[in-house]
């Protein structure tokens, strides 16, 4: 009987038994080593590098408590808004539902905010991670999307004047505009029509189109391997066994220290979920505790948060068209950075004064213009959104150059420590 | 890396972690779990329902909903009562003495209710759940001498005396079952409740 399994079985004596009868039908095994207990990433990966898996622990809880919230949340005008309060008020447990998705939500945009973060610092979308950097990015469209469409759902005023004004944008474009905006809604305001499609796009269509991206992002990914602090290639130096000699196993090295950032991550997220989940308003806006009028748009509308940086962009263009253009660039441009970036180095470490301080004001322009967005438009604040807009974009257009007269360091044989 | 790790230390670390996550993760989908039970608006519009059987004549049956079924309370005459004694003394019923818990013990008597001539009983058919026919009139054609009256289920032809207790010979295996219920006064009977009844 041994005989037999161990004849057919693979080289190594693993593939007996039942592990051994599904390997021989499915590649059970062989996607685990590429991809969990094979892959290898730097040694160095230090603590930027958890927001990836942190993103994707953030999905699995959108995609869960959502799903929960679909069995009691009813899309339709007369009964979105109270069924939200049922859920909160009657359903068992549905308020900590609710919260984890809202924060969640939140969260999601923070997260993916530093793992973008830590793209810039380290080159990660530099050759040749250009394919997984796009593939980001389209997960961020998507992901702005899928919030987009989400917030419309809980039928507030938030939500209600929120898509007035952002379904309104597409009216900016000339000829096609207005019927444009008209073919969304499917009528002539944001009513019970609209309401009822955004929501199959966002508990269908986009959850699923995420869930696609991000697996050809991680795909791409464990194609051309992780990048490393140090700015070096680990598949470029390799020992006597054929492994990086900076690499070592995802699993089970970088997921123990993975696993620690997912607890510090749920003291953060469950410190928000049960002390704080209005956050100020900031990610539970007041407005939205009153139910959609039509007829009155509350007195100060802004975005969520994570929308706040190119809503102060579109205000800050005294033209619509251009705003509109304007806004859509400022996320249109990330797409091109690996083209954009001329260096002959990857990470931060190695780079000159120029990508740093190059680096440093454009952080600094996204924050104040996040700051700016959720502001009232004053003269003063509106000339300053004009000012960090003006570097925003600068950021991109001058990289070219700067990026290529940079003082670099010369790229390392090695990590910075042999263990 | 380095030869000398301690493995029972590695072990003891793994395992300690492992049964931690288990045990969050155990606490983290009981809210789901508990998300699915009968939220507080089922619940009360589950609440017991009360019946006014003042206007109820002698023969008449009320239905009322509660808890999306059909109770009835039928006010039994004297002949409804001596049919439903002579269907059970000529062993025509399954369960003649209510020995299954279909009743709540204030209802396991002879005429399978607290007053004998109210009888409140579920009329859902134990068999898969239709709804019977009441059916008060004796020997009729379609069913025959043996009919003293009660209810008849036209889903499988189910039969019930006017007791609800179940025929022999038919796929309902139980009596109709009398809910939980008791009288606020002579004329009003809460369904649904009977806390505090003797």
């Amino acid at each position: 009987m041994s005989s037999t399994e161990n004849e057919i079985g693979r080289p190594g004596g693993v593939a007996n038994g039942l592990w051994g009868w599904l390997n021989k039908r499915f590649p059970a095994e062989s996607i685990l080593n590429d991809h969990i207990t094979d892959y290898y990433a730097s040694k160095s990966l230090n603590w930027w590098y958890v927001f990836g898996s942190i993103a994707m622990l953030v999905l699995v809880i959108q995609l869960v408590t959502g799903l929960f919230l679909t069995m009691s949340y009813k899309p339709s005008s007369a009964e979105a808004f109270a069924s939200v309060e049922y859920i909160m008020r009657d359903v068992e447990w549905g308020w900590l539902i609710r919260y984890l998705h809202s924060t969640g939500a939140s969260l999601f945009f923070v997260v993916v905010y530093l793992h973008m973060f830590r793209g810039l610092l380290y080159g990660s979308y530099k050759k040749p991670r250009e394919l997984v950097w796009i593939f980001g990015m389209l997960i961020y469209m998507a992901l702005a999307a899928e919030a987009f469409f989400g917030y419309l759902l809980p039928w507030g005023q938030m939500s209600y004047w929120g898509a007035q004004v952002i379904v309104s944008l597409f009216g900016a474009i000339p000829f096609l505009g207005e019927s444009l905006v008209e073919w969304i809604r499917g009528d002539f305001f944001i009513s019970d029509i609209t309401l009822n499609r955004f929501f199959a796009l966002h508990v269908i269509a986009l959850p699923l189109v995420l869930i696609m991206l991000v697996a050809a992002h991680i795909l791409a990914l464990h194609e051309v391997g992780s990048t490393s602090p140090d700015g070096i290639e680990i598949k470029e130096r390799k020992g006597p066994d054929g492994k990086p000699v900076d690499g070592i196993a995802f699993h089970p090295y970088h997921t123990a220290k993975d696993l620690v950032a997912w607890t510090a991550f749920f003291f953060v997220f469950l410190a928000i979920v049960f002390f704080a989940p209005e956050m100020g308003g900031y990610f539970l806006e007041h407005a939205n505790f009153e139910r959609a009028d039509p007829l009155k748009t509350p007195e100060h509308i802004a975005p969520v948060w994570y929308f706040t940086p190119f809503y102060a962009i579109l205000r800050a263009v005294p033209d619509k068209l251009m705003g509109v253009i304007m806004m859509g660039a400022a996320m249109v441009f990330l797409f091109f950075l690996p083209w954009l970036d001329r260096s002959p180095v990857k990470s931060i470490r190695l780079r000159g004064w120029m990508f740093k301080l190059a680096l440093t004001l454009f952080v600094i322009s996204f924050i104040a213009l996040g700051y700016l967005g959720t502001q009232p438009a004053t003269t003063v604040y509106t000339w300053f959104a004009r000012l960090f807009t003006a570097i925003y974009f600068l950021f991109f257009i001058l990289m070219p150059w700067y990026t290529k007269m940079d003082p670099v360091k010369p790229i390392p044989e090695r990590v910075a420590y042999h263990g | 890396m380095s030869e000398d790790v301690d493995r029972s230390r590695r072990h003891f670390l793994g395992v300690a972690t492992g049964v931690a996550g288990a045990a969050g993760a155990a606490f983290a989908v009981y809210p789901f779990l508990a998300s699915w039970k009968p939220s507080a608006r089922a619940q009360a519009l589950g609440a017991p329902v009360e019946v006014d059987i003042s206007r109820l004549e002698p023969g008449e049956l009320v239905k009322v909903e509660w808890r999306g079924k059909p109770v009835w309370v039928l006010n039994r005459t004297e002949d409804m009562m001596g049919y439903a004694e002579k269907a059970r003394a000529e062993d025509l019923l399954r369960d003649p003495d209510s020995e299954a818990p279909q009743q709540p013990e204030y209802a396991a008597n002879e005429t399978r209710s607290i007053r004998p001539d109210i009888l409140v009983v579920v009329g859902s058919c134990t068999h898969l759940g239709c709804s019977p026919t009441e059916r008060f009139e004796v020997a009729p054609a379609d069913l025959g001498p043996d009919w003293f009256g009660g209810f008849f289920c036209p889903c499988h032809g189910s039969k019930f005396d006017l007791a609800g207790r179940v025929y022999k010979g038919v796929p309902a295996p139980l009596n109709l079952a009398v809910p939980p219920h008791r009288y606020v006064n002579d004329d009003v009977i809460l369904i649904g409740a009977d806390s505090g009844v003797a």
